[in-house]
């Protein structure tokens, strides 16, 4: 297998969480296209992990999944904050601060 | 060596069709549902790679809590299961022009570096050495990250509840 197909098929998740974060307006959308993006780097991780016949880039894809499963938490406690205020969870009705 | 290269075809192209479910479809729960086929795929490239414990640590932690965390996260904001307007913002055009120039210098320069450098797999990468490497090498960043996933449980909880 080259190394190239997983870190190409990383580079094209996280190119697809970066679409879904800019064009999604509902907040839960826009946190699951982070976990995309996560995705994509967890398997560069893990590729460049057995490329090299070590173990860093698992234990650092472990991290990884942590630090998301609390991002999810804190982001979905966050998203439920803004719906109990505006009654929607909508990204373009959060516009307080805009000028 | 063809097999492997089989397998990882036919396991991307599924990922790569649910990456574009989940930013593209207009039901918010079938979105979940594809993050579910992308992070179950991504558990079997792992396997592929002969990286046993992250696998089974994403089956556990992404499609077992994280995917029913968002369906709880889609119940809670009433979110739209059939929705007359669309889910998207009018920045469909300038976000696709952005992902896509960034796909392609990736592509580009990645290509460009490793053209030629194979993945060969010797053996499986076993769970005790990674719990080996965990405890002893890394054994301050995972009391760091027990630390910060305490601070997130309450800060959750804090934030969640209502008063």
């Amino acid at each position: 297998m080259l190394l190239n197909q997983f870190l190409i098929l990383a580079a094209f998740l996280f190119g697809t969480g970066v679409y879904g974060v800019l064009v999604r307006k509902h907040a839960v959308l826009v946190l699951m296209s982070i976990e995309l993006m996560l995705a994509g780097v967890n398997i560069n991780l893990v590729a460049f992990g057995a490329f090299h016949h070590t173990d860093i880039g698992q234990v650092f894809a472990l991290f990884v999944l942590t630090i998301a499963a609390a991002e999810v938490g804190i982001g979905l406690a966050i998203v439920l904050l803004i719906y109990r205020n505006l009654h929607s969870a909508d990204l373009d009705d959060v516009d307080t601060m805009k000028g | 060596m063809i097999a492997e290269n089989v397998v990882f075809g036919i396991i991307a192209a599924a990922m790569a069709l649910g990456a574009i479910g989940v930013v593209r479809t207009k039901n918010v729960v079938h979105a979940a549902l594809y993050l579910v086929v992308v992070l179950a795929g991504g558990a079997a490239q792992f396997i592929l790679l002969g990286q046993e414990f992250v696998a089974w640590v994403q089956v556990l932690v992404y499609i077992g809590a994280v995917i029913v965390l968002f369906l709880f996260g889609i119940m809670l904001t009433r979110a739209p299961m059939h929705p007359k307007d669309s889910l998207d913002n009018d920045l469909r055009w300038p976000g696709a022009v952005t992902a896509i120039f960034l796909v392609g210098i990736l592509t580009g320069l990645l290509v460009h570096t490793f053209h030629a450098d194979k993945v060969d797999l010797v053996a499986p990468v076993r769970t005790a050495q990674i719990t080996n490497s965990i405890f002893t090498t890394y054994i301050i960043p995972f009391e760091v990250v027990g630390v910060l996933l305490l601070g997130a449980l309450i800060g959750a909880i804090v934030l969640a509840r209502k008063d």
